[in-house]
């Protein structure tokens, strides 16, 4: 594998992903906590709920999520871009600490140091597994060829 | 006035958390398999402007697929977000996907999860344990 070094532009991108995605998985919950037990035999609700505030917020963030996810997919392996999801909670937790000045337990900051851990063991490895023949046949250029034969 | 739900047994749970973690999974391998077929996105809309990479996008069955399987995620996750907490479900969900993501990207991918990589899900998956309790 040759190492891809990653531009501030991507890194952002992936600050992104990480953020987007636990700050909409917050704002589902909380949308879903105030609705009344939804049961299988009225799954029809679940698509009432999706116009409720705090699910359109969620949906919103999630939206941010995905776009940069896909760019971030375009360029780098989803074994490495899944790690750096996680690193959002890190920043909540951060966030929680050091803004709202909740406690945080041993526990807690024990998590917080294997997820930073795990995503600079990630970070500072090769971003995408090299495959010459393919990435010749399928690369960037050939999509860009193929849209200017549109 | 609202009801609360009435907490589930574990096996629910578990089916719920597991239909979470299948779908997702399914999901994020054929958007990964799109999106390598596509190419470098950031590179196709500084030549063809963002039409050009929204329609290179969404001009990709293998994309759709993957969304369709997203979207099941999606409904799997707020059924289960309306039984169980979000403590639970998140990191639950959270942790498994990264391991079967890993194992899904080696075998339908071809990505070269290395020790480097297995160590890092492995780290980032207990991590999320310990942070949601």
């Amino acid at each position: 594998m040759a190492h891809h070094k990653l531009t501030v532009r991507q890194y952002a991108i992936l600050g992104m992903v990480g953020l987007c995605a636990p700050l909409g998985d917050s704002c589902l919950s909380r949308g879903m906590t105030h609705l009344p037990a939804i049961s299988l035999d009225h799954l029809g609700t679940l698509l009432a709920a999706v116009f409720t505030p705090w699910i359109v917020a969620g949906i919103a963030l999630l939206i941010g999520f995905f776009t940069s996810y896909l760019t971030a997919l375009s360029w780098a392996d989803l074994t490495f871009v899944l790690p750096t999801t996680a690193f959002g909670n890190v920043i909540m937790a951060l966030m929680a600490r050091f803004w709202l000045h909740e406690p945080i337990s041993i526990q807690r900051w024990t998590g917080i140091v294997l997820i930073t851990i795990g995503v600079g063991f990630v970070a500072n490895g090769p971003s995408r597994t090299e495959r010459p023949l393919m990435d010749a046949a399928a690369g960037p250029i050939s999509a860009v060829e193929e849209e200017q034969m549109r | 006035m609202t009801v609360p739900a009435a907490f589930p047994g574990p096996w629910s749970a578990a089916g719920m958390i597991a239909a979470v973690v299948l779908c997702s999974t399914a999901g994020e391998v054929l958007v990964a398999a799109a999106m390598k077929t596509i190419g470098d996105l950031d590179k196709i809309r500084a030549h063809s402007g963002m039409k050009g990479a929204i329609r290179a996008v969404i001009t990709c069955p293998l994309f759709f697929a993957g969304v369709s399987f997203l979207a099941l995620a999606f409904f799997a996750l707020l059924f289960a977000l309306n039984h169980l907490d979000l403590s639970l479900v998140g990191p639950a969900s959270a942790s498994l996907t990264l391991v079967t993501n890993a194992i899904a990207g080696k075998i339908f991918l071809k990505e070269n999860v290395d020790r480097r990589r297995w160590t890092a899900a492995v780290l980032v998956c207990v991590g999320v344990y310990l942070l949601a309790h």
